[in-house]
């Protein structure tokens, strides 16, 4: 295990060195997508802070990676395009060696422009990218945690514009009729989607009622707020084993921590190129070392 | 050889699968089964009330059985999905395209009412595109097996080869006329050795593959018959050997002409022993209601359109 991942797991209870790691991961996303001039920085951002707090503190994970994930927690990304925070949290937990960021999206990597398991990347248990299939998968792994009476937990991320999809609801009602209680769906709702403010493309109305009607333990945290997500994450412990999936409603900023691409969807795909990189970079301290 | 294929009792294939399903139930823990409110119609109760806890009922939700699917398989289970061939194709072509194909995860997708014989439920039903889909994803493994006897040893077989595989069977009590016993994945039967004409079907067309490869002897014709469960990987040997003797070649299916086992084999031909073909198949139409042997009259699958086209080939 490389030296830094042993250092930061040491401290991991410290919410500041949580921060110096997202700050990492925020400049691997920006520079990850300005080198392949393409890729998704918005929520990748946005959705930083959770999981860098997920893989840093939350999960009993092992980056020797088994596929089958027995006996940890494992975690599935519904919403694919957020690949380069995935790959860059998945290197600095040392799944893969952080130098390998710099293939992002070119051509025999292993890092696709959306996650996926045909080129053998550590830490990518299925492919994401068409959305709204992440949920369904990771029932499947509960439902097997269960069957090998594996008490740990599945964790899956979603976008908010994904949850238009139907097959999220489909799967929504089967986790809660089957007792899938061992899964934990966090949203990650900024209110942003390719063509605009969800509100004006399709609004998600009432989305805590929604998941509360389907059978859901519905949670809120602030997706940028340690203390809180760290509060939000036990409290979905907690309620794991009662009879009902949970669901965390997480309110977050797309494009947090560069001021411009902050709170818009005009960043949801689009790449920074060398100025607004070189500004964006001038923001995020190198914490850990650039790849 | 072909004296050797005649029957005694009609089953349908789907109950050689819920056959099996049973056996799988008792012999393999990791094998999974899901079913999206068709449980009576897939023959799948016995595993269900041998194994309760090793089944899961979705729902009228196919595309969410996809991707449990998938989750079950990445935790190391063998899951079986089961319902129409409709259902488990278009309706959720991305889902499986994504979550099982391109992430080559170990899900066996079991579909039952295929093609034409599903009957008077028509054309919304009666999918005849499944086999294109399925056999142009990579890596997925495509097979139609025959009958009663050689679905439920697909089925079986299946179990132990690690990958996607599509399984095709269908509705209709259909003449049980292949022994029992082991099926080999991607490997052709030959039927009957001849030296005329190469005939090839698939699935339920084979019965009727074998009743006209009998007439078209009786009139001296020399037909080689081949039974091709496998339409991917397509045993490309078998079908070049017997072509290379024959020089020509029928393929029955019930399915589309476009983008059927037809057009893998005139594909194979083509690059590699270019010949004379004739196809029996849907020529780029939807069915409609009615009794299973009317439609395949109806469309063009018929005994007699076998033997026609064979015979004009041989001129």
């Amino acid at each position: 295990m490389p030296f830094f991942f042993e250092s930061l797991t040491n401290t991991m209870n410290d919410i500041e060195n949580l921060k110096r790691i997202a700050s990492q991961v925020r400049r691997d996303i920006i520079r990850q997508t300005n080198m392949a001039s393409s890729g998704h920085p918005g929520g990748s951002l946005g959705c930083a802070d959770f999981l860098t707090l997920l893989y840093f503190k939350i999960m009993d994970h092992n980056p020797a990676f088994n596929m089958d994930a027995a006996n940890e927690d494992v975690f599935f990304l519904s919403n694919g395009h957020v690949s380069p925070l995935f790959y860059s949290i998945l290197s600095r937990a040392a799944y893969f060696p952080v130098s390998e960021l710099a293939t992002f999206r070119k051509l025999n990597s292993r890092l696709q422009g959306h996650p996926a398991t045909h080129e053998g990347l550590p830490g990518v248990r299925v492919a994401s990218g068409s959305l709204g299939q992440g949920l369904s998968v990771a029932i499947g792994m509960a439902l097997t945690k269960k069957l090998n009476k594996d008490n740990k937990t599945v964790y899956v991320l979603s976008g908010d514009g994904e949850l238009q999809e139907g097959q999220i609801w489909e799967a929504a009602m089967f986790a809660a009729h089957h007792k899938v209680d061992n899964l934990v769906l966090t949203v990650d709702w900024n209110g942003q989607q390719i063509d605009g403010p969800n509100d004006e493309v399709i609004s998600l109305g009432d989305l805590n009622g929604k998941w509360t009607s389907f059978g859901w333990e519905v949670l809120e945290m602030d997706g940028h707020d340690f203390n809180d997500m760290i509060a939000t994450l036990e409290e979905a412990k907690s309620k794991c084993k009662n009879g009902k999936p949970v669901c965390i409603l997480m309110k977050t900023a797309m494009g947090k921590g560069v001021d411009f691409m902050e709170g818009t969807h005009h960043w949801h795909g689009k790449a920074p190129n060398a100025e607004q990189t070189e500004i964006a970079l001038s923001q995020l301290e190198e914490t850990l070392g650039d790849y | 050889m072909l004296e050797n294929f005649n029957y005694t009792e009609k089953k349908a294939t789907r109950d050689g699968f819920g056959a099996a399903m049973t056996e799988l139930g008792r012999e393999n823990p990791d094998v999974i089964a899901l079913c999206a409110d068709l449980v009576g119609s897939l023959k799948i109760n016995k595993f269900i009330e041998e194994n309760p806890d090793r089944f899961f009922q979705v729902g009228v939700a196919e595309a969410n059985m996809m991707g449990i699917a998938a989750g079950l398989a990445t935790g190391g289970k063998i899951p079986f999905t089961s319902t129409f061939a409709n259902f488990s194709t278009g309706r959720v072509y991305d889902q499986i395209r994504q979550s099982i194909a391109y992430s080559h995860k170990n899900v066996k997708i079991c579909a039952s009412h295929a093609g034409l014989t599903l009957g008077e439920d028509g054309a919304t039903h009666q999918i005849l595109e499944d086999i294109g889909l399925m056999k142009m994803l990579p890596g997925m493994v495509v097979i139609n097996p025959a009958d009663f006897n050689q679905t439920k040893a697909a089925t079986k077989a299946i179990a132990d080869y690690y990958g996607p595989v599509y399984l095709r069977f269908g509705r209709p009590g259909w003449p049980v006329f292949m022994p029992e016993g082991n099926f080999e994945i991607g490997k052709a039967i030959m039927m009957n050795e001849g030296s005329d004409i190469t005939l090839v079907a698939t699935g339920h067309m084979l019965w009727y593959a074998v009743e006209a490869a009998k007439s078209m002897e009786a009139e001296g014709i020399s037909v080689e018959l081949i039974n091709i469960h496998t339409i991917k990987p397509l045993d490309n040997e078998a079908i070049l050997k017997s072509v290379r003797k024959t020089g020509k070649c029928v393929v029955a299916e019930e399915h589309q002409r476009l983008g059927g086992l037809g057009e893998s084999i005139a594909g194979l031909l083509a690059e590699h022993h270019p010949s004379p073909m004739r196809f029996v198949a849907v020529k780029d139409t939807f069915g409609e209601s009615g009794k299973p042997d009317q439609l395949l009259e109806k469309y063009g699958l018929s005994i007699n359109d076998i033997i026609k086209n064979c015979k004009s080939l041989l001129g």
